[in-house]
């Protein structure tokens, strides 16, 4: 790595950035409650958003704060909660052997991809994309231009997933 | 200062940026005390009476010697604007209750979590014309930055019922949550139709959009958003969404007093419940903050274009207030959309749950979705065939998406959901009906 | 920003997606391994987008692509879309499930054991 081409201020705020969203994943699997697993995915997704900003993508980031943040994890919170007043004992789980199996599992598979993935990337530290690649514009006039027939075709899925999911809720007539 | 341009770029920049924070927050924090009086002798006097106007009233003494001499004897009338500062120093000394079922972390972050971003969203708002002193951070995501950190005010509310482990708050706090999604959903799709017609998400561009000629026709007057087709039904929607999104009557059932006991801040007390309350206010003051940079024409203090009038000194006089007093016209904007909230207050009676959904899906949803496309509509016929035959045909695709809405939502089937029930007894013939306990006849 | 390395924001999108494997496997309430899950999808945007801005694709034209130097960022948008859906039809099936049973532990769905 050209350790002239980097920068400590950016570098130390990246490890601030990314250690809070390393810990709040951990969180995600270690914390026994499911209510506290929620808190710290929302965590995570928030440092994620900033990390989409240093990115230069900051039409992503905000989305990924409205969607993520701000509906998917309110979604799973509401979920947790009703289940909650139905059996509050349920969401509590239990030290097993399965978390022996699973960690060295983990650490096989990050060995692996470590080594074989990122060991070639190490050197990369220069930015080839222009600073305002993440805009609204640019990410709008791509997305309706050449990325229409996906775009169409996700709406019609979350259409599907609307449906769906009403369909789910419903009680059953009887 | 010499030492400021000593310092690191990167530190120059941090400074400039907490400078900026300041000048914004230190009025906010100000002015919300101040809020809570407005409200309390504003709806007080909606209500025929008189609010609070005892707390600060100082009546110099005449014989001591403490007092300097023009003051004896005089009496400071200060017409109860202290009494916020009263309502703050109770909660300050009050007995802080805390259960001791809840789940301790939850229920200590959920307050800040609750504040957060009702301050966080004015950091976007752009109170001046000058660049260096405002916003505190001009992204190109202005808009979307408002929906983010809307969506997050839902967190305090979800994770404040939660945490009190308490049926009656975790119920609160969901019904609050539900509705808060349900009316960002509408508010964002307002605020998308005034992107669409600006073409940029930027709050600062917005505010130089709406200080071109209006309708693109008018040379003398400002182009605020309010006074478009469009604007209108958008602002309109945003100032319903506006209500909903910060808890306030009509919509504040989950908080209502005789409803749920207190909603999903009933186990808070003393300090904890004081940041709930502050937090609801500033929410409103930034709110309307957003409103008035959107629709209103941000820090102008009236929609007339100088400019355009020639150079008199009464001109020149209007430019400089408007450069250089824009602050006080922003504040001042926010203050108007505060005295709307609560003359809604005073107004509307609560709404019901089943009525408030459906008000923001229902309704209000595709009221929005149709103003889009309204707006579609204009931005293509404007292209094409010039600025006339666009707002003429956005007024008549606006009538009839508002035509198809009234079908839909008030055509015959709805109305026979409206009528009084009608019991049907099992036999239906007439029946001499006797009271149980007639009444007793009055014998001298 | 300037002078932070590509390897840095891939090792954290690494570091998230073996968490999130592990919670899949380890997890027994079907919610968290639902979380796990999007760890895994938000770890896979982040690599998108880190690669999107440090080694975007060249210019192709493969059947009529015009620039495929923002195909990063409309990968993340779409995978953004696709688990939004996905979160929403497998949380209203997971109540479905509690209310049929009223138990999520996953290890006791068990039914088509042979």
């Amino acid at each position: 790595m050209d350790v002239s081409q980097l920068s400590p201020a950016n570098l130390g705020l990246f490890a601030v950035v990314g250690g809070v969203a390393a810990l709040a994943a951990i969180g995600v699997v270690a914390f026994p409650s499911a209510v506290r697993s929620a808190l710290c995915l929302v965590v995570n997704f928030f440092m994620l958003a900033f990390l989409y900003f240093t990115l230069n993508c900051e039409m992503l980031g905000i989305t990924q704060i409205v969607v993520y943040t701000g509906a998917i994890m309110v979604l799973f919170l509401f979920v947790i909660m009703l289940l909650n007043l139905g059996a509050p004992q349920a969401l509590i789980e239990r030290r097993d052997l399965k978390w022996i199996g699973g960690g060295i599992f983990g650490l096989a598979l990050l060995v692996v991809v470590g080594s074989q993935v990122l060991q070639p990337l190490m050197k990369v530290t220069q930015v080839k994309s222009e600073a305002t690649f993440g805009s609204p514009q640019q990410v709008g006039l791509t997305l309706f231009s050449d990325y229409v027939y996906p775009f169409e075709i996700v709406s019609v899925l979350l259409l599907i997933g609307i449906v769906g999911s009403i369909l789910l809720a419903k009680r059953r007539m009887q | 200062m010499g030492w400021y341009h000593h310092l690191n770029p990167v530190f120059q920049d941090v400074l400039n940026a907490l400078g900026r924070v300041l000048l914004f927050l230190v009025p906010v924090l100000i002015l919300v005390p101040g809020c809570i009086w407005w409200e309390r002798r504003f709806l007080s006097w909606m209500q025929d009476r008189i609010g609070p106007n005892r707390v600060g009233n100082i009546s110099w003494s005449k014989k001591s010697k403490l007092v300097p001499g023009f003051l004896k004897g005089k009496k400071w009338h200060l017409r109860g604007l202290l009494q916020p500062i009263a309502d703050g120093v109770k909660l300050f000394i009050k007995e802080d209750i805390t259960p001791s079922t809840i789940d301790r972390t939850i229920y200590f972050f959920a307050p800040a979590v609750a504040l957060f971003p009702a301050f966080a969203l004015g950091g976007v708002l752009p109170w001046g014309p000058n660049r260096n002193l405002t916003p505190i951070a001009d992204v190109n995501i202005g808009v979307l930055y408002m929906l983010a950190v809307s969506s997050l005010g839902v967190y305090g509310v979800v994770l404040a019922g939660y945490a009190s482990n308490n049926k009656y708050s975790l119920m609160g706090g969901l019904r609050s949550s539900a509705q808060l999604i349900s009316y960002e959903l509408a508010m964002g799709m307002s605020l998308a139709c005034i992107v669409l017609a600006n073409g940029s998400l930027r709050l600062t561009d917005m505010v130089q959009a709406q200080m071109a000629p209006l309708w693109g026709y008018v040379p003398f007057l400002q182009n605020w958003f309010i006074f478009t087709p469009f604007g209108f039904v958008s602002a309109c929607i945003f100032l319903i969404c506006m209500v909903a999104e910060t808890n306030r009557a009509p919509f504040d059932l989950p908080e209502a007093e005789n409803e749920l006991i207190a909603g999903y801040h009933t186990e808070y007390s003393s300090m904890k419940f004081a940041v709930f309350f502050m937090g609801e206010y500033a929410a409103m003051f930034v709110f309307s903050g957003v409103f008035a940079t959107v629709f209103l024409g941000g820090w102008n203090l009236l929609p007339v274009r100088w400019d355009a009038l020639g150079h008199s000194s009464f001109v020149d006089a209007m430019v400089w207030m408007n450069t250089y007093l824009s602050p006080l016209w922003f504040f001042g904007k926010c203050a108007f959309g505060i005295t709307t909230y609560i003359w809604i207050r005073a107004t509307l009676p609560r709404l019901r749950y089943d009525q408030l959904m459906s008000l923001g899906w229902k309704s209000l949803l595709p009221l929005a979705t149709g103003n889009f496309i309204v707006v579609a509509i204009w931005i293509m016929l404007t292209k094409v065939y010039g600025p006339a035959v666009g707002w003429g045909s956005s007024l008549v695709a606006l009538f009839i998406v508002f035509g198809i809405y009234r079908a839909f939502m008030h055509g015959p089937k709805s109305k026979r959901d409206l009528e009084p029930r009608q019991i049907r007894l099992l036999d239906p013939s007439p029946r001499n009906v006797t009271l149980v306990n007639p009444e007793p006849e009055v014998t001298a | 920003m300037n002078g932070v390395p590509l390897f840095a924001y891939l090792s954290l999108g690494l570091f998230m997606f073996t968490a999130g494997v592990v919670g899949v496997i380890i997890r027994r309430n079907p919610i968290v391994i639902f979380m796990c899950i999007e760890l895994m999808l938000n770890a896979v945007n982040l690599t998108f987008l880190a690669f999107a801005r440090y080694m975007p694709a060249m210019i192709v034209q493969p059947r009529g692509l015009h620039s495929a130097t923002m195909s990063g960022q409309m990968m993340v948008i779409f995978v953004m879309a696709v688990a939004a859906a996905e979160v929403a039809v497998g949380l209203g099936i997971i109540m479905a499930i509690f209310r049929l049973r009223n138990n999520i532990d996953i290890d006791e769905m068990s039914l088509l054991r042979g």
